[in-house]
């Protein structure tokens, strides 16, 4: 199965066919293709985890130029500390005797540490694409660990929303349509998941990219929603310009070659150079910004809440926003080297994760709409991800996506199963007190937020509490202090929505109820997931770990740590502390009213948050407004005037100098010349008729003549 | 021994051929003067060739059987064209056959 990979995706997109083309005839409309196929591929890629699982672990990786980097920090600075630690033999012997011991001991003790666990080797299928200019483009499978966990994440989720829309999506205009989307959706994930090549990775990034367009905009016939799609398309592809340059500089950086392992391995041995690999690694976090949501182009996700509630579970929970933090995870030599994770203190990458964490939490306070608390959640979480990556701890990040993925898409389900009892989905005005009537949507709800939230022992506990260790250990205390604060936000959000829509009393108009099975069922199975996902990586098992570790992770030297107690207990303190503050601000009752009124900071801040920080106007109003203004009439004075003149000047003078062609060198060389030869040929042929009488005898004579010119010269010159 | 009288024979010969061949009309008689060219070159052929010693003397006998030879069924071929273009024109004239002129 690992080397044959390539037929999970290709599952799916033979089911986007098959349901376009034949989906309408069938009695469910297309869902039972979708179903079997993504149930096939789910099955598939348990086979594939559980053959990863059962594979010998035989390589073995030595960490590169781990030496090295621990002389050069030690003396705290650039890379020709080799020199300093040689000149300083000549000055005092005992000294840098003491830093050559330092040095080795740091050496010996982290080989010796990785060299004792060999790992599993990635199992890759290539084929040749086309080549040009002696370059062959591959595409092909590259199978490890993170494809295996992420084949299994990406195709139980889908499946579950698969489910969970035959019935949500029931008597739907364009149900077969939707699910012909659902399952293309599907193909692009899997199609990344399972690339071995960056180019082969681009076309499922843009895959998605594209169904996310269909899927937000499904009912596009509201303007809000055709706008929300069109926002997300946008807003994504401003990223992904940075995503090509990223893979052109990649491609050349790496000797030509597209292949995601080859520039892991180039971008971790040095080979290549520290600026083009600086820019290269920026430009590719630029299309992950976009991708994955982050700050400041984290806009379009709220947005997205447009579309039909399943596909923001699927956006939101395995695919398109974790596409970028995949492709950082996945391309992690190159940020680890870019952007010297190793060092500690600040980088890029955990800038932008740690602002994402916190802007969005607080963005969460302040909205009324449940799928809008749960999308930027979502984008808090995501910066999570992108945070722990930025901090160095690999494992923790996409353990974090991991279990993300089951109470993510466990709560969305959840947030679509009340909206499909109240059609609504407004907390304020039509929830409230729903719990008495909904009781599975409402436990499962309950786990998936607690979940969520970090509480012990459920999933999110776990993969958070890895992060946040990852970040004290790595020297990122600050990040730490970060996430912590993001924690102690997400547990009060949820709290606050959790209230809003299960509690108090019902404020909505009819009787909601509860869903039928189509949509409990998944909810069940994800709150299951919800609950057991983080033991996977749980002190003393630590299955995940295992299961994760590539290649990448060893040739860096990327240290991975084990759970802690002390960090676990503050960081258990902390959301302790948030549902507490929750729970008296809401269930007590004791919610200080007026606030806003009363106080100009606080209604300068709500304010603030209500406009989300006024970065849809930047970007409407300044840029694309700018765009739209002047710059199109510009551009438009430029078509007219530049751009046409030279058009249609190049036409008058390209017809003008044809006819003098024609005229001249056509007609006059061209022809002179061809009909020269013919008349030339012909005079030729009149004068040299004469001497062609068919008298033997003339011809004999003249052999005779000339041979006896010949034998005159001869004899005279010779 | 001269040598002198066998060359000059020969050119003798040669011309009185060369002379047959382009003026004579009767096409036997042009095959005839090839005949005495060939001869003319025989003759030379053995006149040189005993010039240069016994040897070479029976080299160049042998060379002039060769060229009788092949002379003889050179005559049979052109006497067998001669006959045909008789056959044909009822003449022998070569002024007469100038089928190929351009």
């Amino acid at each position: 199965m690992l080397e044959n990979i390539w037929v999970v995706p290709g599952l799916t997109f033979a089911s986007f066919w098959l349901i376009l083309f034949f989906g309408k005839r069938l009695p469910k409309g297309g869902a039972e293709i979708g179903i079997a196929a993504v149930g096939l591929a789910f099955v598939l890629s348990s086979v594939a985890v559980v053959e990863w699982n059962d594979r010998p672990a035989t390589e073995e990786v030595e960490a590169v130029s781990t030496g090295e980097h621990g002389e050069a920090e030690a003396h705290g600075s650039e890379p020709d500390a080799h020199e300093e630690a040689e000149d300083e033999h000549s000055f005092g012997e005992v000294r840098a005797l003491a830093v050559d011991l330092a040095a080795a001991e740091a050496g010996e003790g982290e080989a010796g540490e990785h060299e004792a666990e060999p790992i599993r080797s990635a199992v890759e299928r290539n084929l040749t694409w086309f080549s040009f200019g002696g370059v062959d483009i591959t595409v092909g499978t590259a199978v490890d660990g993170l494809t295996v966990i992420l084949l299994f994440t990406v195709t139980l989720i889908s499946l579950l929303v698969h489910v969970f829309s035959t019935n949500y999506m029931h008597g739907d205009v364009r149900f077969t349509y939707f699910f012909a989307a659902l399952s293309l959706f599907t193909t692009g994930m899997l199609l990344l998941v399972v690339s071995s090549s960056l180019l082969q990775a681009l076309f499922g990034w843009e895959l998605m990219g594209l169904c996310s367009f269909m899927l937000i905009g499904h009912w596009w016939e509201k303007k809000p929603n055709s706008d929300a799609a069109m926002k997300a398309f946008l807003t994504t592809r401003t990223g992904d310009i940075g995503l090509l340059v990223g893979l052109v500089i990649m491609f050349f950086a790496a000797g030509q070659t597209f292949d995601i392992a080859a520039v892991n391995e180039a971008a971790l041995t040095g080979a290549m150079g520290e600026t083009v690999l600086l820019v290269g690694a920026s430009a590719l976090f630029v299309g992950v910004i976009g991708k994955s949501a982050q700050f400041p182009l984290h806009t379009w996700l709220p947005d997205a809440m447009a579309g039909p509630t399943p596909v923001s579970a699927l956006i939101h929970a395995a695919t398109m926003v974790v596409a970028g933090v995949y492709l950082v995870a996945r391309l992690y030599g190159v940020f680890w080297t870019a952007f010297d994770i190793e060092a500690g203190g600040v980088n890029p990458i955990a800038v932008i994760g740690g602002i994402t964490v916190l802007i969005a939490a607080a963005l969460a306070f302040v909205q009324t709409d449940i799928k809008k608390v749960l999308a930027y959640s979502t984008v808090s979480q995501l910066g999570y991800m992108v945070m722990a990556l930025g901090v160095g701890a690999w494992t923790a990040a996409i353990f974090h996506l991991f279990t993300h993925a089951f109470f993510k898409g466990l709560l969305f389900l959840g947030a679509g199963s009340v909206s499909h009892a109240v059609h609504s989905f407004e907390m304020r005005d039509d929830m409230g007190g729903l719990r008495k009537f909904m009781p599975t949507t409402f436990v499962t709800f309950m786990i998936g937020s607690l979940a969520l939230a970090g509480v012990f022992p459920l999933a999110g506990f776990w993969s958070k509490d890895e992060i946040l260790l990852g970040a004290a250990e790595n020297g990122y205390r600050l990040f730490e202090v970060v996430g912590l604060i993001g924690a102690f936000m997400t547990a009060a959000y949820m709290t606050r929505c959790v209230y809003l829509t299960f509690f108090g009393s019902y404020r909505g108009h009819g009787h909601p109820h509860e869903s039928p099975p189509p949509i409990t069922v998944p909810l069940i199975i994800l709150a299951v997931f919800s609950v057991g996902a983080g033991l996977l990586n749980a002190p003393g098992f630590e299955k995940f770990f295992e299961l994760t570790e590539n290649r990448v992770f060893l040739l860096a030297g990327i240290e991975h740590h084990s759970f802690e107690i002390v960090p676990a207990v503050v960081s258990s303190v902390v959301v302790l502390a948030a549902l507490a503050l929750g729970g008296l601000l809401f269930f007590a009752g004791r919610l200080p009213r007026g606030v806003t009124a009363r106080s100009r900071a606080a209604r300068a801040g709500y304010r603030l948050l209500a406009n989300k920080y006024y970065l849809d106007h930047l970007y409407t109003g300044v840029v694309v407004g700018s765009i739209k203004g002047p710059i199109a009439r510009a551009a438009y004075w430029a078509n007219q005037k530049v751009i046409d003149g030279v058009v249609n000047g190049v036409g008058v003078a390209s017809t003008r100098a044809g006819l003098w062609v024609y005229r001249h060198i056509d007609q006059r060389v061209v022809d002179g010349a061809v009909n020269g030869a013919g008349f030339g040929a012909e005079g030729f042929g009149g004068i040299l008729r004469t001497i062609q009488t068919g008298r033997v005898q003339q011809y004999g004579a003249l052999l005779f003549g000339a041979t006896a010119v010949l034998a005159l010269g001869l004899v005279i010159f010779v | 021994m001269l040598v002198n009288q066998f060359l000059i024979l020969g050119a003798v010969l040669f011309c009185i051929g060369v002379y047959g061949v382009l003026a004579r009309r009767n096409g036997v008689l042009v095959l005839m003067s090839i005949e005495l060219i060939l001869n003319a070159v025989n003759i030379n052929l053995i006149a040189l060739g005993a010039l240069q010693g016994p040897e070479a003397a029976v080299t160049g006998q042998v060379f002039s059987l060769f060229v009788i030879t092949i002379a003889a069924a050179e005559v049979g071929v052109g006497l067998a064209i001669v006959l045909l273009i008789y056959r044909n024109r009822t003449t022998v004239d070569l002024d007469e056959v100038d089928l190929m002129k351009g």
